[in-house]
């Protein structure tokens, strides 16, 4: 019956832990360790990452959400931490500018290809 | 229509140029600059060969202090320790040593043959403390004032430019 209940209650764990892990790695990937050339903390090794790591796991554990953590360590070490950075004043031109080509770049293409078609 | 071809085509080529251009202007190398300014963590701290903690909210009775992180590993910190000895000796200013990933052991040992300049150390066995103040590689030091605002941040060994500029930070105060 002991063993049952252990079997039980690691069956209902484990999705919690899973779920968890999930996050770390997610976070994990969008972290760049500022000691290494171009990885991101999952890829790494290195001390740093290691301790990076730790930290995540911590704020996970006293209950930090993503994106509580990604401005905690954007505080600290600045967006250069983050691969994917948050759209603020200084990053809005890396975000909007494939929107801005895009729409400029589909009535300029349809422009040319119409003229050409005309043309023949 | 040729000359709106020409006027777009034009246009994307000085954007493109402009970005180029500044873009060569920019420092790469990573660094916590961005920090200065801004406000240190109240954090609590374990202090080395004592039982007690000690929060870094206390360090606002100073007028200024410098947050040193160092460890009896690390060959730069060897490389430094003489100017946190010639700082030590300055009346405005207090160093708080933060023992980073060392053995309590090898800390005292280190101290005890290159001379203490800290008012308080601190232990911080895991690294994890150090993340509080954008702490990536030791040394580093961390120059605050009475209202935990960082004025200048160290990345590596101090050196000797570094100390006057130190010294003439505070004694100006």
């Amino acid at each position: 019956m002991r063993c049952f209940k252990f079997f039980i209650f690691f069956i209902l764990i484990s999705p919690l832990c899973q779920a968890d892990e999930v996050l770390q790695n997610e976070i994990y990937k969008n972290l760049r360790c500022l000691v290494c050339q171009g990885q991101t903390i999952a890829d790494s090794n290195s001390d740093f990452a290691q301790t990076i790591k730790s930290v995540v796991k911590d704020k996970i554990n006293e209950g930090m959400n993503k994106k509580q953590i990604y401005i905690f360590l954007a505080d600290k070490y600045g967006e250069w931490i983050l691969f994917k950075p948050p759209f603020n004043q200084t990053s809005y031109l890396l975000w909007m500018l494939p929107y801005l080509i895009f729409i400029v770049g589909v009535p300029v293409f349809f422009l040319i290809f119409r003229k050409k078609r005309n043309f023949h | 229509m040729k000359k709106i071809y020409f006027f777009i085509l034009s246009s994307l080529l000085i954007g493109f140029f402009y970005i180029l251009f500044f873009s060569l202007k920019i420092d790469k190398n990573y660094d916590t600059q961005n920090l200065i300014g801004k406000n240190i963590s109240e954090i609590e701290l374990n202090l080395l060969n004592e039982n007690k903690k000690f929060n870094t909210i206390d360090l606002k009775k100073n007028d200024f202090t410098a947050i040193n992180f160092f460890s009896s590993w690390c060959g730069p910190c060897r490389q430094e320790h003489k100017y946190l000895m010639s700082l030590s000796k300055n009346k405005n200013l207090k160093i708080l040593g933060i023992n980073f990933k060392d053995d309590e052991k090898k800390a005292n040992e280190f101290l005890n043959k290159l001379g203490n300049p800290y008012y308080l150390i601190a232990s911080d066995k895991n690294g994890k403390k150090a993340i509080n103040f954008g702490v990536y590689g030791i040394p580093e030091t961390i120059l605050i004032n009475n209202d935990m605002l960082i004025i200048k941040k160290y990345i590596g060994p101090l050196n000797s430019s570094e100390v006057k500029e130190i010294l003439k930070i505070v004694e100006n105060k």
